[in-house]
């Protein structure tokens, strides 16, 4: 026991640089790998809607029909979830925070998809080998399968709404 | 004689972090009885499983608390992954347990300010929380964030750490230590300190096991459980694990307590550094957990045992999650070590067991 047992360190400090530093005129630099904010190579990006689906906190909207992703940045939380489930790795964490903004409005970004993507498939198709037609046995067998399926799905719905569901199937196939 | 009264303390109060109400029935300024109350910021998480899936649950997991929050979500995937029957890679393992070990770091030298804050010694709560925020810049450099990780996934973890990183952690914390037995020498040798601590709040050995205390509340009543004795992942590839321990069974105990905690968790993160295997740091998971099975897993947090469970139904959105947390164990026993105390002392025994009352409301 004795008193001031934190003196060393209390004195040290008179001769040291402060802690904290003058921001906003002086930042700290960010690590590479910063939660920044959700960024998008609308390039790569095929709409096909998994960050949608996936989102936790249903900030990212998906639209096929006009061609845009849309994320809310009020309401995204960082997590990072859609990065991993991206099927063509298009979304990344960019290490810079998002600008504050003051309206409560959703980033857009609209995707090129109708004009240069599919023409860029129809040439990759056109140089790849013609599949052979399925033979009609294929088609049986396929056939065959999607009607067990169904008969499984069918078997686990309300009595009413199977009876109505195979009158409808029975309709198509007739 | 005094006429008997009752001092509401709580939920606003300068000492608490979180709002907790205790009912205090007083007697010349020593407290008779102490009836805590919570339930003031209750979110309902739990519920959350039946709305988000297995997968986007552990982001709300580790927003249960702040301060635990690797914990929670380290936590939460282990015990999906029991569910699951899922064999998580080992290098993952010892990230998650060198992380989790960080996690305890900072959240003992943040309740070590906020006990100098509580017995008044502004400079050494300066001080605690100047070493805090190195290592959560060091969880910033590999996580990406300071308070919230989103790191852990289940069947693995979402980010490496290389080895010039993990050299970095250790350089590090071999600074902070350094640091640290100065403030620690603060914190145990000053008279004022002691004076203010020692002998307040006393639980016995026989009352800590009865009310089921658990972390270093329970340890510094003389209780041999640390859920890390169990050797869950990489904690079984320790060398030595021995739980810290006092006799003392006061405020001072816990105080002890937790300041030798801090050392030996950078022993541990110092080890698992120096035999981390290589490989993979994930395991892909596909999949929902069967009808009717069910998982349970504990976790030693920085506060004590915390105990999870989950039951699937077949959809990957569980039936049921379920955590106890440790401060609703040592509610308890901060009511018994409430009885008799002085009124001026409340403040420091509500602190030493390290309350967190989000992770108890959830």
């Amino acid at each position: 026991m004795g008193v001031f047992k934190l003196g060393k360190m209390t004195f040290g400090s008179l001769f040291k640089k402060p802690e904290t530093v003058l921001y906003p005129i002086e930042t700290k630099p960010q690590p590479a790998g910063l939660k920044g904010h959700i960024a998008i190579d609308v390039e790569t990006c095929i709409l096909c809607g998994m960050c949608d689906r996936s989102c936790a906190t249903n900030c990212i909207t998906v639209n096929k029909q006009e061609n845009y992703w849309e994320i809310d940045r009020f309401q995204c939380v960082q997590c990072g979830y859609c990065i991993t489930v991206c099927p063509k790795k298009c979304l990344s964490m960019d290490p810079n925070y998002a600008p504050a903004s003051t309206v409560h409005k959703a980033d857009r970004f609209d995707v090129p998809t109708q004009d240069a993507a599919p023409a860029k498939k129809a040439a990759e198709k056109a140089d790849a080998p013609q599949p052979a037609a399925a033979s009609a046995e294929d088609v049986e067998k396929t056939s065959e399968a999607v009607d067990s399926a169904l008969e499984g799905k069918i078997a686990l719905m309300d009595p009413e709404k199977a009876e109505k569901v195979r009158a409808a199937l029975a309709a198509r196939n007739a | 004689m005094g006429k008997k009264s009752i001092i509401p303390f709580g939920p606003q109060h300068p000492v608490l972090p979180e709002p907790i109400h205790l009912d205090l029935v007083v007697e010349d300024e020593v407290v008779l009885e102490a009836t805590p109350q919570i339930g003031f910021i209750h979110r309902g998480l739990e519920r959350l499983v039946q709305t988000k899936d297995y997968n986007q649950f552990i982001y709300v997991a580790e927003r249960i608390c702040g301060i635990c929050a690797f914990g929670h979500s380290m936590g939460y995937a282990e015990t999906i992954e029991r569910l699951m029957g899922v064999e998580v890679p080992k290098r993952a393992e010892y990230l998650r347990v060198i992380w989790h070990e960080l996690s305890r770091i900072h959240s003992h030298i943040l309740w070590l300010g906020l006990a100098a804050d509580a017995f008044g010694h502004e400079a050494l709560f300066m001080h605690c929380w100047r070493l805090r925020e190195r290592v959560l810049d060091l969880f910033e450099k590999t996580t990406g964030g300071r308070v919230i990780f989103s790191v852990v996934k289940v069947g693995g973890v979402q980010r490496d750490i290389d080895k010039s990183m993990l050299d970095e952690f250790i350089s590090v914390l071999d600074g902070i230590k350094d640091e640290y037995i100065q403030i620690c020498n603060a914190f145990l040798n000053e008279p004022s300190v002691y004076n203010r601590t020692a002998g307040i709040g006393v639980i016995s050995p026989e009352d800590a096991w009865n009310l089921s205390m658990v972390g270093p509340f329970a340890r510094a009543s003389a209780v041999n459980y640390d859920v890390r004795m169990l050797g869950n992942g990489a904690y079984g590839d320790l060398s030595d694990f021995q739980p810290i321990l006092s006799n003392n069974c006061d405020c001072y105990a816990r105080m002890e307590v937790r300041a030798a905690e801090v050392p030996q968790s950078i022993d541990i993160i110092k080890e698992l550094a120096a035999r981390i295997p290589a490989g993979d740091i994930a395991v892909p998971v596909k999949g929902a957990p069967d009808i009717d099975a069910e998982a349970c897993n504990v976790l030693e947090q920085p506060r004590g045992e915390c105990f999870y469970y989950a039951k699937g139904n077949g959809t990957k959105y569980l039936d049921r999650m379920r955590m106890r947390t440790p401060t609703s164990q040592n509610i308890a026993g901060m009511a018994v070590a409430l009885k008799g105390c002085d009124v001026a002392d409340v403040n420091m025994i509500v602190l030493t067991i390290d309350p967190c009352i989000s992770c108890t409301e959830r």
